[in-house]
């Protein structure tokens, strides 16, 4: 069993009647090397790593390797307590998560890229919020996870989730893509309504840049994974009201990778354009190389 | 296209900050060290492109350190790596070279030397994702990705060698995936790089090594 677009898997999914993610779990059966227990057992393992590496800086804060960031997941966590906090409990808890993950990260900690480290905070700040806040199992963060993996490998596939060669939009738009479409299944939604939620997230992010100030996975790295999560959440909650994009999932994932080919240059993982090239993103840029 | 797993889209596991920069450096490393087989006294890394220009900010050279001090990309030793290698009593150096264009932007060179005048220069290059390739040992130019079992075999460049080895593989029942030679010029020194899905077992070395033109050998088992 395998697919390679977006409407296969949507085939597949109607005629197996079954969920994205058992479809998924089912290819690596079929076309993988992997037996159930070990993709059970790699399941776990990265569900474990997602929430060490979203709540240890809460807990003990520490500084980048390049120094840009550090402590934000600990603000925000405090921030939500007061009454000034406007996010709403899931929102403010996946910021925060996803931040930590980037900050950890950042610092030579263990991570899951997911799908790659630059953007490895959405996904498990999505569903560690949901398992705090809703009371989500680890059975459906698991089916979380491998519905997302399904939406990851046809981006992989079709378009491109590197920032050197798309953008931000390719990075976090597809780790944003593939939480909104794992958020769309845990609370039930159909398939369709999955990479309909994943259509909405690529297409809110198409045109992002990747702009890393001094060329280091630190800003604006950390606080655009704290967007994914809202624009995941935003459109899970967009595809479960029924409000579909009217651009299939397919035809965004190709139009993503046309984006982002035709980004300029700087723009693309280079560290000249966006927020890299401002005049403070230069400064910093070079005193953090006077530094060292 | 090669299968993608599950886990290719949700992995790796991984230390940061960077798939390309950190976890990618490892694997080279990694791999290098495999290929040297023997204890790490002293190592020399050059770093190029990129790597020469960022290093620091993405912990390439405790990436590449670690790796060499056999740490696999999510071990989290690899951020104390320098203390690691001093308590060791491991020398190691790191050269940024901004200077030299190399073919690929995040390139590394590894050479190891021991007090007995054992060497072995390797060059990597880190292609993204975390994955790597092996281009150059010593003085040749090769291509591979440590993927799989991988076998490299220094020989003489004269009739009869890679029969030699193909024969021996086929002895063994090891299926060979891929299977290329490199060298510089004919008749003098060539690498034969064998790749297989299953695991070279570690005594075929013997029976390779009875050909008088098979100078050296090296496994990378997975």
């Amino acid at each position: 069993m395998d697919f390679y677009t977006g409407q296969n898997l949507l085939n597949l999914c109607e005629e197996t009647q079954m969920p994205i993610s058992a479809v998924m779990k089912q290819r690596e059966l079929t076309m993988g090397t992997l037996t159930e227990e070990e993709i059970d057992k790699k399941l776990e393992t990265v569900l474990e790593i997602m929430e060490t590496s979203s709540h240890a800086p809460i807990k003990k804060p520490g500084k980048s390797m390049g120094g840009l960031i550090g402590g934000e997941a600990k603000k925000l966590r405090e921030h939500s307590q007061t009454p000034q906090s406007v996010a709403g409990s899931v929102l403010s808890k996946a910021m925060a998560y996803s931040m930590a993950v980037l900050e950890v990260n950042a610092s030579m900690g263990l991570i899951v890229a997911a799908p790659t480290a630059g953007s490895s905070g959405v996904l498990p700040g999505i569903l560690m919020a949901l398992k705090e806040e809703r009371g989500i199992s680890d059975r459906d963060l698991y089916k979380g996870l491998l519905n997302a993996s399904a939406v990851g490998y046809l981006l992989m596939r079709n378009a491109s989730v590197s920032g050197a060669e798309a953008g931000c939009q390719a990075e976090v738009g597809a780790a944003s893509a593939m939480a909104a479409s794992a958020i769309t299944e845990i609370m039930g939604g159909t398939p369709g309504q999955c990479l309909s939620a994943a259509a909405h997230a690529l297409s809110n992010l198409l045109g992002l840049v990747c702009d890393p100030i001094a060329g280091l996975v630190e800003s604006p790295c950390q606080t655009r994974n704290a967007i994914g999560v809202a624009n995941a959440l935003t459109s899970a909650e967009l595809a479960l009201a029924g409000i579909s994009h009217p651009i299939p999932f397919d035809e965004m994932a190709d139009t993503m990778y046309h984006v982002g080919k035709s980004l300029p240059f700087e723009l693309r993982e280079t560290a000249v354009g966006g927020c890299a090239g401002t005049p403070t993103g230069c400064a910093l840029g070079c005193s953090i190389c006077k530094h060292e | 296209m090669n299968f993608l797993s599950i886990f290719d889209v949700i992995g790796p596991n991984m230390i940061g900050p960077s798939s390309s920069h950190t976890a990618g450096a490892v694997a080279i490393a990694l791999s290098a060290r495999k290929m040297y087989g023997r204890p790490i006294e002293k190592v020399t890394f050059t770093l190029y492109g990129s790597f020469a220009r960022t290093y620091r900010g993405h912990g390439t050279d405790k990436a590449l350190l670690g790796g060499t001090l056999g740490f696999h990309t999510d071990d989290e030793r690899i951020r104390d790596a320098f203390e690691i290698a001093d308590r060791m009593g491991v020398e190691y150096h790191f050269i940024p070279d901004e200077k030299t264009i190399t073919n690929h932007p995040n390139t590394a060179d590894i050479f190891f030397e021991d007090r007995e005048g054992h060497t072995l220069f390797v060059r990597g290059e880190s292609i993204g994702g975390g994955k790597m390739r092996i281009v150059r040992i010593n003085h040749i130019d090769v291509e591979f990705t440590g993927e799989y079992s991988t076998l490299i075999v220094q020989q003489i460049d004269k009739p009869g060698v890679v029969a030699h080895i193909t024969q021996c593989l086929s002895l063994h029942n090891i299926n060979i995936a891929f299977m290329r030679l490199f060298r510089e010029e004919k008749g003098t020194t060539a690498f034969t790089v064998v790749e297989s899905d299953e695991p070279i077992p570690r005594d075929i070395l013997q029976y390779i090594r009875i050909n008088p033109n098979v100078s050296d050998l090296m496994l990378i088992e997975m």
